[in-house]
């Protein structure tokens, strides 16, 4: 096999500013199939911006750099082309579209993919089986689809949401940006079983996070230190351990 | 951005106004022109009683006394009254007695418009009307709904089999001295769609007429009347579309419904009358008098209306809650994109004792339109114990569109209740760049930002038409952010 064929993601020196800020700098960064990456760091280091560069958000200037995604050029695709071919961020903030329900925006969403996939769209049952199989699986009840997108949801239930979305569009790559912020413990194992089922050799996950707990969930491939726009140190759990023993001063200062 | 996805968006903003082509078709257009022997003529030609010339001509008379009204939040081009036709009908020698003997032209028409004339080719349980600039070209399982004793036929038929009925009601709810438009309809209509249903009757389908203005210079002016008496039940549909032309072309329509107790009526428009090109160059303007007379107790009357179409709207299809006990229902939904004005809510008059009255209105404005929401809940003295809620929301496209709220309370008794909300929302870049996240490219996610937004007007809708508003919805919104 290709070496190229085995990458997900590509990010070669990436530099990013928004209003004005540099806030990405020469950032670096291969993600392989399979593998799952997390990224930690203080606030303020580019970790949601490297999130939201990655999908196409218009706020977001790159000033240089590339990225290839599936081995093609992923800056000149729109938002929902990356989407299409694979791509899921979630949320750190959920929006909220009122009226309109889990399910019609799901079934657009993956009725969406099928079409730029040249795919028949989802047969109705097909889609609702599978919807009700994933709600349960994530312990939502069934009257949670018919609410409208995050409209009045908890912070858990916007989290769990979120990851429902993930296992319905069975992405290549998942972004996962600080879903496990304001989750109670047992909302935090829901959403790990979640991402843990959605790994296999062909898809990957980055997963932004402050706390090792969610990682101690998942064990991460790599753990990656985040500090003013790029990548510092890089190690495994027991990296992600540490720095929830010590904090990021330590590594700062280092450097 | 892919080739592939250029093309589509292009063939996406090249796609205009759909309806927008005109019927080849002879027709018998009387001259540019209004005065007391057009009004003659069209009455003679329709073959009508006496009683109805002379409505006509005291409306006409009435009409001459008054000054175009410019109360409302409109723009509006002066309009020529005397370079407008009034009438005008597709020249065929005989009426037409069955399908077959209708112009096939006609039909094609209508097939063009997705409205299926042939009744086997038909929507399960849909009659419909066809009516073609000024007169009615076909109603449809008309003998299967006489069977169960409801009549829905032309306006011009009803004067000619049922004149007792239209004596007896016409002009009751919008009197020819009710305003400027319906006194010039008073005067000037020359067709609409008649529906009675009798006592103790549900109609067993629903009824649906489809209005369509083909000729240049003219105006439609026509009536609907729909009586439901007592213990009776009808579900009623009405849709409205033109061809694209340059010059503004008026329809001032009046439509009068009629509960008696225990009746009750549900009335879904569908309007999409040519809106005008993107500069605003033509469009219909659409000056509509609505009203219903809740006359009976515990009857209900419910107005849903879908409006996307038409340089200016303007209407404010009404209740009178006159019957105790009665219900009065507004669903609306009103779409203004490039440079469409629409002026719409409606009245709650309320005069029985326990009546209570829903608004619930939703305004879409994208570009560089004008939507605006104007409403009067009136609660007589004799009103006691009734109730109001008025939900009123305003959904902006972009930053150069209107949104405006003139809401009016009238409360003359002690016992009653009133609740009113009001929001004002914008689609954000967040909301769009979330759906396009998912996937969903712009243009859909606007739909379906704009459907979640109307979702519990959408709901009044029956079935078959629900899918249809949701597309009129998405098309209309086409080029929405430029």
């Amino acid at each position: 096999m290709n070496i190229e064929d085995n990458i997900i993601l590509k990010i070669s020196d990436l530099s990013v500013s928004t209003d004005g800020n540099q806030i990405l700098n020469g950032l670096n960064l291969t993600v392989k199939k399979g593998e799952t990456h997390a990224i930690m760091g203080p606030n303020g280091s580019g970790k949601s911006t490297l999130a939201k560069t990655v999908a196409g958000h218009p706020d977001y200037l790159i000033t240089s750099g590339k990225i290839r995604f599936l081995n093609k050029d992923l800056l000149s695709m729109s938002v929902n082309e990356r989407s299409n071919l694979g791509l899921f961020l979630g949320f750190q903030y959920p929006i909220e579209i009122p009226g309109l329900s889990n399910t019609a925006f799901l079934k657009a969403a993956i009725n969406a993919q099928r079409k730029f996939l040249d795919l028949k769209v989802m047969p109705a049952n097909e889609f609702l089986l599978q919807l009700k199989s994933t709600a349960d699986q994530l312990g939502l009840d069934q009257s949670f689809l018919s609410r409208g997108v995050n409209e009045g949801f908890s912070g858990g239930e916007k989290k769990r949401n979120e990851i429902m979305q993930m296992l319905m569009l069975n992405p290549k790559l998942s972004i996962l940006d600080e879903t496990d912020s304001g989750l109670d413990i047992d909302s935090m194992k829901v959403v790990a079983r979640g991402v843990n089922s959605s790994r296999s050799e062909d898809s990957s996950t980055i997963i932004i996070t402050h706390y090792e707990r969610l990682l101690n969930y998942l064990v991460p491939d790599y753990v990656h230190v985040f500090f003013n726009g790029k990548i510092i140190k890089t190690g495994n759990l027991e990296l992600a351990n540490e720095l929830e023993k010590k904090g990021y001063e330590w590594l700062v200062q280092k450097k | 951005m892919s080739t592939q996805q250029n093309k589509e968006i292009n063939e996406f903003l090249d796609k205009n106004y759909e309806f927008g082509f005109t019927t080849e078709i002879e027709s018998e257009t009387l001259p540019p022109g209004i005065n007391e022997d057009v009004i003659r003529i069209i009455s003679s030609k329709k073959n009508e009683p006496e009683f109805l010339l002379n409505w006509r001509l005291k409306a006409f008379a009435y009409w001459k006394t008054l000054k175009t009204p410019d109360w409302s939040q409109l723009n509006i081009n002066p309009i020529d009254y005397q370079s407008i036709s009034y009438f005008s009908q597709p020249k065929q020698s005989n009426a037409p007695k069955s399908l077959d003997e209708v112009d096939p032209k006609l039909l094609e028409t209508y097939e063009k418009l997705g409205i299926p004339l042939h009744e086997r080719a038909q929507l399960a349980g849909v009659a419909v009307d066809a009516v073609f600039d000024s007169v009615s070209v076909v109603t449809t399982f008309k003998d299967k709904l006489a069977e169960a004793g409801v009549i829905f036929c032309s306006f011009s038929e009803a004067v000619q089999d049922h004149p007792q009925l239209i004596k007896k009601y016409l002009g009751k709810v919008v009197p020819y001295r009710d305003n400027f438009f319906a006194a010039l309809n008073a005067a000037v209509f020359s067709d609409g769609t008649f529906v009675y249903i009798p006592k103790g009757v549900r109609c067993p389908m629903e009824l649906s007429t489809y209005f369509r203005i083909n000729e240049a210079k003219t105006g439609q002016f026509e009536r609907t009347l729909i009586i439901a008496d007592e213990d009776s039940y009808v579900s009623y549909l009405e849709g409205c579309t033109a061809p694209m032309r340059d010059e503004n072309q008026l329809h001032a329509a009046v439509v009068e419904l009629i509960t008696l107790n225990n009746a009750e009526i549900k009335y879904s428009t569908v309007q999409n009358w040519y809106p005008g090109d993107e500069q605003g160059k033509g469009g219909i303007y659409n000056f509509v008098t609505k009203r219903g007379d809740c006359r009976g107790n515990n009857s209900k009357i419910s107005w849903t209306q879908i409006e996307t179409g038409s340089a200016i709207t303007w209407k404010y299809p009404s209740c009178i809650l006159r019957g105790d006990n009665s219900k009065g229902e507004f669903h609306s939904i009103a779409l203004t994109n490039n440079l469409q004005q629409a002026d719409t809510g409606t009245k709650m008059i309320h005069l029985g004792k326990n009546t209570k009255s829903k608004i619930i209105s939703k305004g879409i404005s994208a570009k560089k339109s004008q939507n605006t929401y104007r409403g009067l809940v009136s609660m007589a003295k004799g009103a006691s114990d009734s109730r109001n809620y008025t939900q009123c929301d305003s959904l902006l496209i972009g930053n150069k569109s209107g949104a405006h709220t003139f809401p009016s309370i009238n409360v003359k008794n002690s016992t009653s209740v009133l609740e009113h909300e009001a929001t004002t929302s914008k689609i954000s870049d967040e909301q769009l760049f979330y759906c396009q996240q998912r996937g969903i490219d712009e243009e859909d996610a606007i739909g379906l930002i704009v459907s979640g937004f109307c979702k519990e007007v959408l709901r009044e809708l029956p079935m078959e038409f629900a899918v249809e508003a949701r597309a009129l919805l998405q098309v209309n919104l086409e080029g929405a952010i430029g």
